[in-house]
């Protein structure tokens, strides 16, 4: 079993590491402090290639694999975790299912310019009544003619109107149940698609997560995506390939938190000493950097499955929860090392605190993520 | 146009530190990077080929891992790549790799520009560029912030510390370059995978570029390296006291005996 990464991982996490430090680290607090969307980032981020970067090359993506992925996404969490779901959600919740389940034109028309970053994907299931209950779609699409009209509402949509390219989930048949839902792309502009409330968030602000709204959105009978009844399929597929990018995102402020508590215990002196020398303190570095590395191990197990056409639905699952709620109890412990700095937002870690908490909701709950791998385990 | 570009793989010397045995630099486990300054200089090639048309040649002199910073180069954009390596080139000073480096530059074909950066970050002479120069027999202009090319003529913009210069040659010539330049771009995903799966970067040795074995390595090196420390720590310093005239007075003369300033 070989640990190493590839020479090609090697040079990508560099390139990704430098772009990181030199464009994203200087800004990433004054994006959270306005909640401005890291557009210029964006756009940077899209000419180099890290917007599609599994994508083939014949659909304008990188070709890269899940693993080079997962280091990509985890290198800018280090530094913004907004800038990396944004880059996330374009890459698995947008292209991936395109990808999987595109039409030829479908994926030269809507897959090629997000790959390259020319336009930016959202992902649309959740509504008011349908969070962890995905399969309670309220949003309704019916076929007229050479047309689909759809109504309803979604939120908490990552991107949500700064986006260009939505995959949305709506019920045509209620009789059937989960095989009543259909997947349809729509576009920015479509008659009858609108945006909503922007929402006013605990953290990863400078993420725009909102409303869409559709009132006879109607658009042509070519936008489905897949066959009509597999809409639900489609997305429980997509999460899990999207659970590994958000693995990789909390992974990144779990790091971040990490680095920054062990720069903090060395400099900072009490009683004479840098606190590093204290028991209790490395009793808690030593717990952080060990649940950081298990997270990492997880992480990378679950893009390798993914790369080797295992299966990964539970991988996925195990790394996605390991991963946030080690975010999520690394970064509390960062506050705590930094003492009463680590309160105030001069110091990083109360945003990376802030931040880490919405790893362990969206793209499935902690809860959720349990019941993946219990079902998993058991069937 | 044809565009050469000389670098070099150097340590990241803000990782560095000083081994207090030898008082020479511990480069064990430190990264290796392109020169700073050099990857304006690949900038600039990439740009004026973007602007002229042509292609970018990145040469480098080094031990086999230089390999590494030229696969860099490959994935920023850059046509092709040479390391320079040879046995015999070990031991080499700012000359003996100017000879090596122009002697390559010769071996890569005909040539219009050859872009350097300034100085390197480990050796700081700022020597190479000119030395390759000379020995190329062309033009050079160092420290450029702008160098605009119109058919055969340039005008480029020196920085100096007092001001700046505009300099007017034609090419064939050399320039060595600042940051001020511009800014490098970061090597894409795609230039990365590409470079990696189908790496065609060739090594040449001395004989590949017909360099003289007496001008390269040490044999062709004029400089010797007695010994490398780490100067002693200054002390505590003097404080002068007086009235304010009497001071300056007496500060101005041990400045001129330090040779720190110069009387006009």
């Amino acid at each position: 079993m070989d640990f190493t990464l590839t020479k090609e991982q090697q040079m990508l996490q560099q390139m990704v590491r430098d772009f990181t430090q030199k464009e994203i680290e200087p800004i990433a607090s004054a994006l959270d402090k306005e909640g401005r969307f890291p557009e210029e980032i964006i756009r940077k981020l899209g000419e180099i290639g890290v917007m599609g970067m599994t994508v083939p090359k014949e659909y304008g993506g990188a070709g890269a694999d899940t693993v080079s992925y997962t280091i990509a996404i985890e290198e800018i969490a280090r530094a913004c975790a907004s800038t990396a779901v944004v880059v996330s959600v374009n890459n698995s919740l947008a292209c991936f299912p395109l990808l999987a389940f595109g039409t030829e034109e479908q994926k030269q028309r809507f897959l090629v310019p997000l790959a390259k970053g020319e336009k930016l994907g959202a992902f649309g299931l959740t509504e008011p009544s349908a969070g962890s209950d995905a399969a309670m779609q309220q949003t309704t699409a019916i076929k007229k003619g050479e047309e689909y009209f759809i109504n309803g509402v979604k939120h908490f949509i990552t991107n949500a109107s700064r986006a260009d390219i939505y995959i949305i989930f709506a019920m045509e048949d209620k009789t059937k149940g989960t095989r009543g839902i259909s997947a349809f792309i729509i576009e920015k502009g479509d008659p009858g698609f609108s945006f909503g409330t922007i929402e006013d968030k605990l953290g990863i602000r400078p993420s725009i997560t909102g409303e869409l709204i559709f009132e006879n959105c109607h658009v042509p009978a070519d936008r489905i995506l897949g066959e009509n009844g597999k809409g639900f399929k489609i997305a429980m597929m997509t999460l899990d390939a999207g659970r590994i990018g958000v693995a990789s995102q909390a992974l990144g402020i779990a790091q971040a938190s990490l680095d920054r508590s062990v720069k903090f215990a060395k400099e900072r002196e009490q009683f004479g000493k840098p606190i590093a020398i204290l028991g209790m303190i490395q009793e808690a570095i030593a717990t952080m950097a060990t649940d950081v590395e298990a997270a990492r191990m997880l992480v990378r197990y679950a893009a390798w499955c993914k790369d080797v056409k295992q299966s990964y639905t539970a991988p996925a699952a195990m790394a996605k929860l390991f991963a946030s709620e080690t975010a999520m109890r690394v970064s509390t412990k960062a506050i705590q090392i930094h003492g009463g700095y680590g309160y105030m937002k001069d110091y990083p870690v109360e945003r990376y605190f802030r931040d880490a908490k919405v790893t362990e909701i969206y793209e499935g709950t902690s809860e959720i993520q349990r019941l993946v791998i219990a079902l998993n385990a058991i069937r | 146009m044809n565009i050469v570009v000389c670098i070099k793989q150097v340590p990241d010397t803000t990782d560095v530190k000083i081994d207090p045995k030898t008082g020479t630099l511990v480069r064990e486990g430190v990264p290796s990077i392109i020169n700073p300054d050099d990857t304006h200089a690949i900038e600039e090639g990439l740009r004026l080929k973007e602007k002229f048309g042509g292609r970018v040649v990145v040469l480098s002199m080094g031990p086999p891992q230089a390999m590494d910073a030229l696969m860099v180069c490959k994935a920023m954009g850059v046509d092709l790549c040479y390391l320079i390596s040879d046995r015999a080139f070990a031991g080499a000073d700012t000359l003996a790799t100017s000879y090596t480096l122009a002697k390559a530059v010769q071996a890569t074909g005909p040539w219009d520009v050859v872009i350097c950066g300034r100085q390197a970050i480990d050796g700081d002479t700022a020597q190479i560029g000119p030395q390759v120069a000379e020995a190329l027999g062309v033009p050079q202009v160092t420290y450029c912030t702008e160098i605009s090319v119109e058919g055969r003529k340039v005008i480029a913009k020196r920085a100096l510390e007092d001001g700046y210069e505009l300099i007017r040659t034609e090419l064939p010539a050399l320039f060595t370059v600042i940051k001020d330049i511009n800014k490098p771009r970061y090597p894409s995903v795609m230039g990365i995978i590409s470079v990696c799966r189908s790496c065609d970067i060739q090594t040449w040795t001395a004989k590949d570029i017909a360099a003289s074995p007496k001008m390269i390595g040490l044999n062709g090196s004029p400089t010797q390296v007695s010994r490398t420390f780490a100067p002693e720590p200054k002390g505590v310093g003097q404080v002068l006291k007086g009235e304010p005239e009497a001071v300056v007075k007496e500060l101005v003369k041990k400045l001129r005996d330090k040779n720190v300033v110069r009387v006009r």
